[in-house]
């Protein structure tokens, strides 16, 4: 049972990593991104490859990781944010399936749907995590998120976060106050990316073995239930987001019910959420943060 | 000479394919060309017509004997549209309706939730396992010179072309598809002109999903049926409908067409790997937004000032 | 001095003729007024020199210098600011933030995003120039007696204000020549009266301002020049009193009178 709220905590850090970065493409930019799931895969595979075939270190891996999920996201971001936003969420659509046809496909690179096993363990400080050291691997995880919440927390505080907001409430406006939108949004979009790498390359290390059956549609569908349960444009809310949709996703296992419950039951869950999530609570269950400024002098800058 | 008849060989087989895209294609681009929004779950609307149309038809095909398991075939397609219409106005309804007048991102959340509800709920109830429609007559393949079409190619080519033309002048000589040209242009203004405008979002989604049953059932015949297939199928229709220009009908047919042929010569004649088929539509996609987003036959629009 | 001109602008859509061949001139520090009947190509005019949309043939200039077919945030940075004649707000932000977005490029250089993606540290330079925004931001609520709206969402706020609150925004991009769409649309006459005064505090300022309006009271009472389009052609331009008694204007607004 402990065993158990481990790994659920940490799932949920892995998937609130991925939902921070969507956060920031879809609660600030408003931009509809389906494809956490296809640079959570080549953040893993990115960790899996280089350590595995070329046996590099693990955290020399993540930067990669992470980069090289950012540069797909610049690859598909510029044709598509030049445009409406619409057309993201179908060319998004589109990759995370290419992705998961390439590793498929690709054998020689990504063996195939066998995918990588026997990924080298994490050592840090010369301790060596294996997945059964649950509370070491909470502990890494969470300080990812930690770091990622407070950069996160600071950009949406900054003037980048103000003109991201601007971009999501009217483009136009936003670019007649001298905001770049094209810019921004392919900022906002590889961010997203990377963070989502940089989980990949935890849940590389966690699992020990990379498949491409597990970056389906589902995983970015179940990071934008996160950010959509929570509260778009709250990173704190998303957090929370993940929490709950990664409870919900291992309930039944919890409570020992895995044979009674189909395991489609969770995603038709997911799939309702958002629809009655939009349709009754759009903001979300702790909602959008307002910033709201003293009007007097003293120490302005604070919320 | 052989080269030839390869290359007829592939026409034949990329306008079969072709069409089928074109028909689902038709129902994103009314929507769209309405609502202004992509409706994600317009794949899935088809897959449940397809599986709905394989129960009918597996139903009385123990029935009917010979010739007559044509007319059992269309009867399977007939109920399969109305249902997948009558989904598709549900749908609308419940999920869409409500949120006309919120955010941007609001409906097309509630679209892919929807989406995924009809996939996972046809997965658990239904299994994951691809099925395929019996053949309901002899497909041993016709040779015109040396070039072979399958009798279910003829009968797919005969739906889409029967399906586009009625769809056309459904569109263009009556009353509703007048109402429904108006409601593209201006929403608003159609309102002040006495065009209930709640029905004619109605109307479109129903024939958009009665047609997008229509090409699952088609698919059910040539290929096959399975929970997830909405996905792939909804997006490549998708890219055909921007191909031909977004709201444009007669351009969802244009793009289909246009999309079936590319892939089908893509595999064939450039040597993409079969595994990567799927692949061409979406680098198709990145391309005609790169050179010429308003697509084929669409106009550009320009947000108003 | 002529701040910003138009040679020969002409923008089509399809077979229609919304701006044809306008030659339109701004002079320095003046409030110049651009009137004309409804779809005339006032707004398109608007719309083709603030870089939100391409002319199909001719130039545009600011300073001398040709900026035509520039984007929209380049044309900003230049020192061209301008409202909507619908009110495009930051809906969802607060009043104060809807300003300091104004600020934007002029604090790019100190704290950029990619530093904060590495320097963690930067905390109190991040404060620092925080402050600065919101002090500034401050300043533009209080030129327009906002500031006890600061912190409402820009949403909630009372039509008159929202309006007000578009052209604090525009100004908070510090430029030198200020594009107002129907400033006074919508406006009762209290409010009209209140925001005449405000235009004038405005050009005294220093900013030229060129203005689209329909209230005939407001723009020949504070307009020092003014251009009239009809059909998106170019008929008059001149003073008030020069535009009041000219013949093509009356009948561009009047109609032709029955002989």
């Amino acid at each position: 049972m402990l065993n158990f709220m481990l790994l659920i905590l940490i799932y949920t850090g892995i998937y609130a990593l991925m939902a921070m970065g969507q956060n920031v493409i879809t609660g600030y930019v408003g931009l509809l991104s389906l494809t956490q799931a296809g640079f959570l895969a080549i953040g893993s595979y990115t960790t899996a490859i280089l350590s595995v075939t070329y046996g590099w270190n693990f955290w020399l891996t993540i930067p990669v990781a992470g980069l090289l999920a950012a540069a797909f996201g610049v690859l598909i971001g510029l044709p598509t944010l030049r445009l409406k936003g619409d057309y993201l969420a179908i060319a998004t659509l589109g990759f995370g399936e290419i992705v998961r046809n390439i590793l498929n496909n690709w054998d020689s690179v990504t063996k195939g749907p066998m995918g990588i096993q026997k990924i080298p363990m994490v050592k840090v400080f010369g301790y060596q995590l294996s997945p059964y050291s649950k509370w070491g691997f909470l502990a890494l995880v969470w300080v990812f998120v930690i770091v990622g919440y407070v950069l996160f927390d600071r950009l949406a505080k900054s003037r980048m976060g103000r003109a991201l907001e601007a971009i999501r409430e009217d483009e136009i406006a936003a670019s007649s106050m001298g905001i770049n939108t094209t810019k921004y949004k392919v900022w906002a979009f590889a961010l997203g990316a990377f963070s989502a790498g940089v989980a990949g390359s935890l849940q590389a290390v966690f699992t020990l073995s990379v498949t491409p059956g597990s970056f389906t549609f589902m995983v970015s569908i179940m990071v934008l239930c996160m950010v959509v349960l929570g509260g778009m444009g709250n990173f704190k809310a998303v957090v929370l987001g993940a929490f709950l949709i990664q409870f919900i996703s291992y309930f039944p296992q919890l409570v020992g019910l895995s044979n009674v419950i189909p395991p489609q039951f969770k995603q038709v869950l997911f799939g309702l959420i958002l629809v009655v999530m939009m349709i009754w609570r759009p903001q979300g269950i702790l909602g959008r943060e307002i910033r709201g400024y003293k009007p007097s002098k003293e120490k302005g800058g604070k919320r | 000479m052989g080269s030839m008849v390869e290359f007829f060989q592939h026409l034949m087989n990329g306008l079969t394919l072709g069409g089928i895209y074109a028909l689902i294609a038709l129902g994103y681009t009314m929507v769209y060309g309405i609502l202004k929004f992509i409706n994600f779950a317009h794949g899935d609307v088809l897959m449940v017509g397809s599986y709905i149309g394989l129960f009918v038809y597996n139903f009385i095909r123990g029935e009917v004997l010979g010739a007559w398991s044509i007319l059992a075939f269309f009867l399977s397609m007939l109920v399969g549209m109305v249902f997948s219409a009558l989904l598709g106005m549900t749908i609308e309804k419940v999920a869409y309706k409500p949120l006309r007048k919120a955010t941007r991102l609001a409906p097309l959340l509630s679209a892919i939730g929807i989406s995924f509800i009809l996939s996972n709920l046809a997965a658990w109830f239904w299994g994951t396992k691809s099925r395929k429609l019996e053949y309901p007559f002899d497909n041993s393949p016709l040779y015109i010179g040396e070039v072979s079409i399958t009798p279910h190619q003829i009968l797919i080519l005969a739906v889409v072309v029967v399906m586009m033309v009625s769809l056309k002048l459904f569109v263009d000589k009556t009353r509703i598809g007048k109402a429904m040209r108006a409601t593209s242009l201006d929403q608003d203004t159609a309102k002040l002109m006495g065009i209930r405008v709640d029905r004619v979002i109605s109307i479109t989604f129903a024939i958009g999903s009665a047609l997008a049953a229509t090409a699952g059932i088609l698919i059910a015949l040539e290929i096959k049926v399975y929970p997830s297939m909405g996905t792939m199928t909804g997006l490549k229709a998708f890219v055909a409908a921007v191909v031909g220009g977004i709201g444009s009908i007669s351009g969802a047919m244009v793009g289909g067409i246009l999309l079936g042929l590319l892939e089908t010569f893509g595999v064939a004649l450039l040597g993409i790997p079969y595994g990567l088929r799927d692949t061409i539509a979406f680098v198709v996609l990145i391309i005609i937004l790169l050179l010429k987003p308003e697509g084929i036959l669409g106009k550009a629009e320009k947000e108003k000032v | 001095m002529i701040l910003l001109e138009t040679k020969a602008l002409t923008r089509t859509y399809g077979g229609v003729v919304a701006v044809s061949k306008v030659s339109f001139q701004a002079q320095e520090g003046l409030i110049t007024g651009l009137i004309g009947p409804n779809g005339a190509g006032k707004t398109t005019l608007f719309n083709n020199m603030t870089g939100l949309d391409l002319p199909t043939a001719g130039k545009v200039y600011f300073k001398g210098k040709d900026i035509t077919g520039h984007s929209a945030h380049k044309i900003c940075r230049m020192g061209i600011a301008r409202t909507f004649q619908n009110i495009r707000l930051f809906k969802e932000l607060t009043v104060t933030e809807n300003v300091m977005v104004g600020r934007h490029f002029k604090t790019g250089r100190n704290v950029n995003h990619g530093r904060t993606l590495t320097a963690v540290g930067s905390y109190l330079q991040m404060n620092r120039e925080h402050q600065q925004v919101h002090a500034e931001a401050m300043r533009w609520l209080e030129f327009f007696g906002l500031e006890p709206f600061a912190n409402e969402l820009a949403k909630n706020l009372p039509y008159g204000h929202q309006r007000e609150l578009e052209i604090a925004r525009a100004l908070a991009t510090e430029p030198t020549l200020l594009f107002l769409d129907e400033p006074a649309a919508g406006m009762n006459p209290h409010e009209t009266a209140s925001l005449m005064a405000t235009i004038r505090r405005i050009r005294d300022l220093g900013i030229t301002v060129v203005l689209i309006e329909h209230d005939m009271k407001l723009v020949m009472n504070i307009c020092d020049t003014i251009s009239v389009l009809n059909y998106g052609e170019n008929i008059a331009n001149g003073t008030p009193s020069e535009i009041r008694g000219n013949p093509l204007v009356i009948e561009a607004y009047l109609g032709k009178e029955e002989e």
